[in-house]
């Protein structure tokens, strides 16, 4: 499998570091509720089709990348760095 | 209190040289690492032209002024090397002096190329890696710097601590490149 950086450009999996499901980014407010930070914490989806993952790019620029890919066909669909993805 | 006697990173380890290829330790001097403030990219780049006569470097790009090169070094950060950096740079970018945390080794040679595929996951032959790219990657098992000089010619970076291992996987590489004629 190959990972677009967007700084570094295509570079081998094996220089990422993978982290999960790009939840991270959605954190809800400290107020948000008992319900939606049960979600945020525990709640995790198990997609077989097109997923939203964050890597590291630990092996290279060090920048956190959002990356979607197939989980069935293990197409990598786009990435975009993680500081843009927030923004 | 004795007299302290500098070391380099390489002492002891370098030089050395395989068939027609070698490899030598570059003394650099000064090494800062910069990182633009919060939305200060800009202001950042204009300083240090008006300081050093050079720009931040764009990812995977080199900017050099006589001795002073700026290696863009992974996400939001450059390492100034061979200049101490102006004091106006502090004003849009953090600055941290790094000087005696890396080790710099020249690789040199035909086969240089070839010696880089045993160890580096990118593509560094010319077409794709011309004088003056630079990649932040693995160098065998290490995390490092990778920089075109020159044709035949890079800058391979590593942690201090690490350099030993750099040159034994360096010896092994250039070996086995030659061994083949
Ligand atoms: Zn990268």
């Amino acid at each position: 499998m190959r990972i677009t950086c967007p700084h570094c450009g295509e570079r081998d999996h094996r220089e990422f570091y993978y982290k999960g499901h790009a939840l991270a980014l959605e954190r809800p407010s400290p107020d948000a509720g008992e319900a939606a930070w049960d979600d945020y914490v525990h709640q995790r989806e198990n997609p077989a089709g097109v997923t939203r993952d964050l890597w590291y790019h630990e092996g290279g620029c060090g920048a956190w990348v959002v990356v979607s890919r197939n989980t069935l066909t293990h197409e990598v669909l786009g990435t975009q760095a993680a500081s843009e993805a927030r923004a | 209190m004795g007299n302290l006697v500098a070391k380099s990173p390489c002492k002891g380890l370098l030089p050395l040289s395989v068939g027609a290829m070698s490899a030598s330790e570059v003394e650099t001097g000064a090494m800062t690492m910069l990182s633009p403030r919060k939305g200060q990219d800009g202001a950042l780049d204009e300083a240090m032209r008006a300081v050093h006569g050079l720009g931040y470097p764009a990812p995977s790009g080199v900017e050099s002024a006589g001795e002073a090169r700026a290696i863009w070094f992974g996400h939001s950060s450059v390492l100034l090397v061979g200049a101490e950096p102006g004091q106006r740079l502090e004003e849009h970018g953090v600055l941290v002096d790094q000087s005696d945390a890396w080790a710099v080794v020249r690789l040199d040679g035909p086969g240089a190329e070839d010696v880089l595929a045993r160890l580096v996951p990118v593509d560094v032959r010319l077409c794709a890696f011309p004088v003056g790219s630079t990649a932040r990657s693995k160098i065998g098992h290490m995390s490092g710097s990778v920089t075109r000089v020159g044709e035949a010619s890079f800058w391979l970076m590593v942690f201090r601590s690490m350099a030993e291992t750099l040159v034994h996987d360096l010896k092994s590489a250039m070996e086995a490149v030659a061994a083949r004629g």
